[in-house]
């Protein structure tokens, strides 16, 4: 299973997961995990997803979600799990 | 599983600390080109260099994506010129015409720069070699992305003082040909002593002959990581400090050993080792200097900055070499000057001299590295400071480089600009009592008593 890490940042407001979920659901990918944290109005959530059953590259999901985050006023990022787990695991 | 911190520190690290892959370096080697006829010998210089690393820009753009972590610089570097020419290059002129077709193939495929324009003379010099080394004024004049090197000794041999006079001579031309770009020839012309087969960061990189016919070397980075995370160690002791700079260098060359074996499954070659270096660049932020300061001298200089600079070195080192499967290069801490905006400061306030600087090669990974000199220093001055620069490292058993920038019409408070990654920086005062008598003597210092370990 390929695992792909999101992180969302930006400004707390209705709609945020909800946006950035109905992408994940409408090109098949699955959360496997989620966490968030709102410290001053300021959101700061992690999903671990599953992009194995996406039709999408990483290439193109990166830039989509980059977009999508761009409308709806946060900052999306979408990378590999693997920059994470060997930085932080050995 | 991955937390929210973890995953929050690393994207504070890129984002907000610099954190980056400095270079990925394709090491090609060209030995299999070698031809007597010299338009033969360019079609397959060009053609292998054009085959081999068609790749490279587009796989590194990719890891950029799939992991978030921007990769700097992709670059290329080549058997030394000397050994792939020797045959079919009768003239410093023939050699000029394959600086051009190197430049050519790095201008086709799309890297910043190319290294390898280089001779190995640490012990004696070919016909073919200084055959190069003449020709490496003109080639830096009308090349754009090829960058030289010469090594001129070595702990093993000893320093070829031939060779160091040739030089001095050589880095003057170079600056005399690009006087009307602040002579920016010379910021792509290193001389070494100890050069590493398989150092990823121009300009001293080449493909060295002990390597494979082509290989991955990545460079990284992240002084900007290091020095926010000693933040943390303020006013602590040197056991803490040190622990903390080596797991700063762990995290930071965890993520080049991963790019390294990306690049290397994307594109079907070989992984050669990670460098592990700590390198500066003029933006705000990405200063070796000011880690140092952090340690706690006011500027680059002060007394206690060589100590400093020492514990930086070997914690980088220390640090590092658990991170990765295997580690090469120059690996440590770099401190050029004209790169570095805390280095710059320090030369600014009087508090950093070239004499300084010296001592600071002594501990750390290279050497006198784009340091800018008055134009009218003489070609036996810089021939003197690079025989101290190579006794250091053969003594010493380590690599050291000098990258002097001898800036024609300007002198000593004047300011150059070479843009980009190379930066800028005021003209340093040199000594100017002569050596002329001590550099004419020609010959080869013999290798030190403790060379011999057989």
């Amino acid at each position: 299973m390929k695992k792909t890490i999101i992180t969302v940042l930006g400004p707390d407001k209705v709609g945020i997961i909800a946006g950035v979920c109905t992408y994940l659901s409408n090109n098949q990918i699955n959360i496997l995990d989620i966490s968030q944290t709102i410290v001053q109005g300021y959101l700061n959530m992690m999903m671990i997803t599953d992009t194995s059953k996406s039709s999408k590259d990483m290439s193109t999901l990166t830039r989509e979600l980059e977009g999508l985050g761009e409308e709806i006023g946060v900052v999306i990022r979408c990378q590999h799990e693997d920059i994470f787990t060997k930085m932080h695991r050995i | 599983m991955i937390n929210i911190f973890e995953v929050n520190e690393t994207n504070k690290m890129i984002e907000q600390e610099n954190l980056d892959v400095r270079t990925i370096t394709l090491g090609i080697s060209l030995l299999d080109c070698v031809d007597s006829d010299l338009e033969k010998l360019q079609n397959r210089i060009y053609e292998k260099i054009t085959k081999k690393a068609k790749n490279l820009v587009s796989v590194g753009r990719a890891i950029e994506m799939e992991y978030g972590i921007p990769i700097v610089n992709k670059r290329i570097s080549v058997t030394p010129i000397a050994l792939v020419g020797g045959n079919a290059c009768k003239s410093p002129e023939d050699f000029l015409t394959l600086a051009k077709t190197l430049d050519d193939a790095a201008k086709t495929v799309g890297v910043n720069f190319i290294g390898g324009y280089s001779a190995l003379v640490s012990k004696g010099m070919t016909p073919a070699e200084e055959r190069l080394i003449r020709s490496i004024p003109q080639a830096l004049a009308e090349t754009d992305r090829v960058c030289a090197s010469v090594n001129v000794g070595s702990t093993k041999t000893g320093i070829n003082m031939d060779a160091v006079k040739l030089m001095g001579e050589i880095i003057l031309e170079t600056a005399r040909k690009t006087k009307d770009r602040d002579s920016c020839g010379c910021t792509k012309l290193v001389v070494f002593c100890n050069a590493p087969d398989d150092n990823p960061f121009m300009a001293g990189a080449f493909h060295g002959v002990t390597e494979a016919d082509s290989i991955i070397n990545v460079g990284v980075s992240g002084p900007g990581v290091v020095k926010n995370a000693l933040k943390s160690a303020r006013g602590a002791d040197f056991e803490t400090l040190c622990e903390t700079i080596k797991r700063t260098a762990f995290k930071v060359t965890r993520v080049g050993q991963l790019v390294a074996q990306e690049a290397s499954r994307k594109m079907e070659v070989p992984f050669g080792i990670v460098d592990l270096s700590l390198a500066p660049t003029p933006a705000v932020g990405d200063s070796v200097a000011d880690i140092l300061k952090e340690i706690g001298v006011e500027h680059p200089g002060a007394p206690g900055t060589t100590a400093a600079l020492a514990l930086l070195n070997d914690q980088v080192k220390k640090g590092g070499v658990m991170a990765s499967s295997s580690v090469g290069g120059l690996s440590g801490a770099f401190i050029p000057v004209s790169e570095d905006q805390g280095m710059i400061d320090a030369v600014e306030a009087g508090a950093l001299t070239l004499e300084k600087l010296e001592a600071m090669t002594c501990v750390c990974s290279v050497g006198l590295d784009m340091i800018a000199i008055p134009g009218d220093t003489s070609a036996s001055t810089i021939s003197g400071i690079i025989a101290d620069e190579a006794a250091i490292g053969m003594v010493n058993q380590k690599t050291t480089a000098v990258r002097l920038i001898p800036v024609i019409g300007k002198g000593v408070g004047d300011c150059v600009e070479f843009g980009g990654l190379l930066g800028h920086g005021p003209v340093m005062p040199v000594n100017s009592f002569s050596c002329e008598a001590f550099v004419q003597r020609g010959g080869r210092i013999p290798a030190p008593i403790h060379s011999f370990k057989n």
